[in-house]
């Protein structure tokens, strides 16, 4: 399935993209989609280990697995306020 | 009460809008740019936002603080965009019947958005190079770097 992923602040610097589009298996975890992510952008590697992901809005851990529809997102450490 | 902005924000607006008269206290935070990070200079910032995650867990942050003070009411507000030396990028308002649970929740409020909330600044130098802020220990970053906020 295709997963698209939002990126944003230096993540989506470094790529260049708002969203990108990863191939995963259908029902692959949050931790394959990073694996995929990295692959696809190793500038993005370093930032993405320190980054959280998040499914519909809720940051998950790398066992979620992934259904095609969800709204994937990569937070990076955030620094509001 | 929470929003995302992108026009400057009315403190004093929002300082009336938590009012209540079975309230005692209101207090309110303010968040502005400061100048100097460490040795870097600041000369502006940009915000940006994950729109409806940050929506939310703003939303997920007042439901907690209604429910650990007794509050009349919580407001929040975050700025996005361009904001220069002195701009006010967050504030917190809330009013509580009296003033030490005021405080505990405008606390509680002001570091749980910087916890997790998913926003973003980056930092402008006088040179014209500027860098997003991703630090990972926000709690340890504090100590070193003493925040703006």
């Amino acid at each position: 399935m295709t997963i698209r992923v939002k990126l944003f602040a230096a993540m989506r610097d470094l790529t260049g993209d708002e969203v990108v589009e990863v191939e995963v298996p259908d029902g692959a975890t949050v931790g394959e989609l990073r694996r995929a992510l990295g692959a696809q952008i190793p500038l993005a590697r370093s930032l993405l280990v320190r980054s959280g992901v998040a499914v519909n809005h809720d940051l998950v851990e790398n066992d979620h697995a992934l259904s095609a529809g969800d709204e994937v997102a990569v937070i990076p450490p955030v620094s509001g306020g | 009460m929470f929003r995302l902005t992108r026009d400057p924000i009315d403190f004093h607006a929002l300082t009336d809008s938590v009012r209540d008269p079975h309230c005692g206290a209101v207090v309110l935070f303010l968040g502005t740019v400061r100048d100097l990070t460490g040795e870097q200079v600041t000369v502006f910032l940009d915000y940006e936002a994950y729109g409806p995650m940050a929506e939310k867990k703003l939303a997920e942050i007042e439901a907690d603080v209604r429910r650990r003070w007794p509050v009349g009411e919580v407001a929040m507000v975050h700025r996005l965009g361009r904001l220069d030396v002195g701009d006010v990028s967050v504030a917190v308002a809330v009013s509580t019947p009296h003033r030490g649970e005021a405080f505990e929740a405008v606390r509680f409020a002001i570091d749980t958005l910087k916890e997790l909330v998913p926003i973003w600044k980056k930092e402008n130098a006088p040179d014209g190079t500027g860098e997003w802020v991703h630090q990972s220990a926000p709690a340890s970053r504090e100590r070193q770097r003493p925040e703006n906020s």
